[in-house]
């Protein structure tokens, strides 16, 4: 890749189960047609990175109480839309990069043990945000 | 040079257009790679993703929901 190559750097400060789709499918979306992509995991959305943590976020509304989630499940199964573990893998596999923020990791008491480190290129800091961002062509806070 | 099947019916958004660019990723120049599928939005997002990766759109054919379109890499 040179550097002109596009880049989209987002944001993912939610953890909840619409808002990860969201990130994973605009980062799979850039990377597809040719852009280079980042996604900056912090806060709720940190909590997306942990072991056994992909999926398990609420819905951003109407979650009641996780039927409203099931729900939405059962409607997305039925349309066939990827699960979080494909769209991630398949993130990955196309040269997305995952940077994870280690205040978050301070802050909520979170281990590099407990994370899914083959997920994760960098632990960084707003500075590394900030130098993906600074050339980027799009910047999303999700 | 190799001709490349990608099989995305029944799949939605963003897998046709994952599905394509790992396909293409995978070819060597001059090979082509043919993608069938049924998710409307592809059928004409993919050809603007072979646009901005600057390749061949040999041919898109058949309809919104049921479309073949063939790329040169």
């Amino acid at each position: 890749m040179n550097d002109k190559t596009e880049r989209v750097t987002i944001v993912l400060h939610s953890g909840d189960m619409d808002k990860v789709y969201s990130a994973l499918i605009i980062g799979n979306g850039a990377l597809a047609m040719g852009m280079e992509a980042s996604i900056y995991f912090t806060f709720w959305g940190l909590q997306r990175l942990q072991k056994g943590g992909l999926e398990k976020g609420p819905l951003s509304s109407m979650h009641l109480l996780g039927l409203g989630k099931w729900m939405i499940k059962q409607r997305m199964k039925k349309a066939n839309v990827a699960s979080l573990e494909r769209l991630m893998n398949d993130y990955r596999e196309l040269g997305g990069k995952v940077i994870a923020c280690e205040m978050t990791m301070e802050i909520m008491g979170i281990g590099r043990e407990s994370m899914r480190e083959e997920w994760i290129d960098e632990y960084g800091a707003v500075g590394t945000y900030i130098q993906e961002a600074r050339g980027s062509a799009v910047t999303l806070f999700i | 040079m190799n001709e490349i099947r990608v099989d995305v019916r029944g799949e939605t958004c963003p897998v046709p257009l994952v599905e394509t660019r790992k396909a293409l990723r995978g070819a060597e120049p001059g090979d082509v790679v043919e993608v069938t599928g049924s998710h409307p939005a592809s059928m004409k997002e993919i050809p603007m993703a072979v646009e901005a990766l600057r390749l061949e759109l040999l041919s898109v054919s058949g309809t919104e929901t049921d479309w073949v379109i063939r790329i040169r890499r």
